[in-house]
């Protein structure tokens, strides 16, 4: 099992979620992918959608600032 | 294979998709599609695809481009008049997606060359617009195991059906073509220039379901629909132990070039 990184802080939707399962598409079953995003738009649909699109969302923490972080298992 | 920032950027509707994602476009990506007739059904289908972006386009295709035909061969503009149809086809297929590799074919597909110039492709599109050539087709991809995509549109009328190995094949529901002159074409009756949108339209997305593996291809199934009243239907249609080709002995085991009515070789549709 490996932790992937990736930072969509700067991204707009979609391309939060594009990016978030160009990320995961690279990952193994059972991998972890720690993203970093902002609050508002990206926090609400990132992990719903990640959800709904099958993948496993462990948790949702905040960082600082606008900053969350959310780790999803492939 | 790994998309740039671009491609990434390019494709984002369909890797959104939780049926497509990264996965289904690289199969597109990957895809190999030929074309047959860069007319009103190949121009719509030659369009999605290229924006899709399908790997490897192929188009073949005899003619030039007529002032008649850009009333609905939507890939073709006015100063495209008198180019061969698979060049105006390439430089709008390359403006639209530079990432496609487009091979041209300026010729009829005929019974000499049709396994030749298949025989490279994942699927086949009928975008012809004659009966003999759509025999042809039926024929040479049942023959040499490709699936593909048939294509018919008249006046207000279209029909389509996918055909892969194993279904009802075009033959099994029509046995052979009418004779030469007794159904008209296009450029003798006409058509609503909408319709080959909405039936190329559908054959593009019968070429991306099948790349991907999402959902049911209309095979088994001859989808119909009138423009007039916008009915459409689904027949269902059985693959045919007795056909001709595709049967349990088939009595077709080479291609054949039908006649072909005289006014249809002079026009252009």
């Amino acid at each position: 099992m490996s932790i992937v990184k990736l930072d969509i802080t700067k991204e707009h939707c979609p391309m939060t979620f594009v990016k978030t399962k160009i990320a995961l598409s690279k990952l193994n079953s059972g991998d972890i992918l720690e993203v970093l995003l902002l609050e508002g738009e990206p926090l609400q649909n990132v992990p719903k959608s990640s959800a709904e699109q099958g993948y496993k969302v462990l948790e949702v923490s905040h960082v600082e600032g606008q900053v969350h972080k959310i780790r999803i298992e492939k | 294979m790994d998309f740039n920032e671009d491609q990434i950027q390019r494709y984002s509707r369909h890797i959104l998709l939780q049926d497509v994602g990264v996965e289904g476009q690289e199969k597109i990506s990957n895809g190999k599609v030929l074309i047959i007739g860069a007319g009103g059904l190949g121009a719509p289908v030659a369009l999605y695809l290229a924006a899709a972006g399908v790997g490897t386009i192929g188009i073949i295709d005899g003619d030039v481009v007529d002032l008649s035909n850009l009333q609905r061969q939507v890939i073709h503009f006015t100063p495209d008049v008198n180019k061969a149809k698979v060049l105006s086809a390439k430089e709008k297929i390359n403006l639209i997606n530079p990432d496609v590799e487009v091979i041209t074919y300026y010729d009829l597909l005929t019974a000499s060359n049709a396994f030749e110039i298949i025989k490279d492709y994942d699927f086949v599109v009928d975008g012809t617009d004659n009966f003999p050539v759509k025999f042809l087709i039926n024929d040479a991809c049942v023959m040499a195991g490709k699936p593909f995509s048939h294509g018919g549109i008249l006046r207000f009328d279209g029909q389509t059906i996918t055909v892969v190995p194993g279904t009802a094949c075009y033959r099994c529901v029509f046995h052979a073509p009418p004779p030469a002159n007794a159904v008209p074409t296009c450029s003798q009756a006409g058509v609503l220039g909408a319709i080959a949108g909405m039936l190329g339209t559908i054959q593009a997305a019968e070429v991306l379901k099948y790349l991907t593996g999402v959902g049911n291809l209309l095979t088994n199934r001859l989808l119909t629909f009138n423009a007039k009243t916008m009915d459409f239907r689904t027949i269902k249609v059985k693959h045919n132990s007795k056909c001709q080709v595709c049967g349990d002995h088939p009595t077709i085991t080479e291609l054949i070039d039908y006649e072909q009515a005289t006014c249809e070789l002079k026009t252009n549709n």
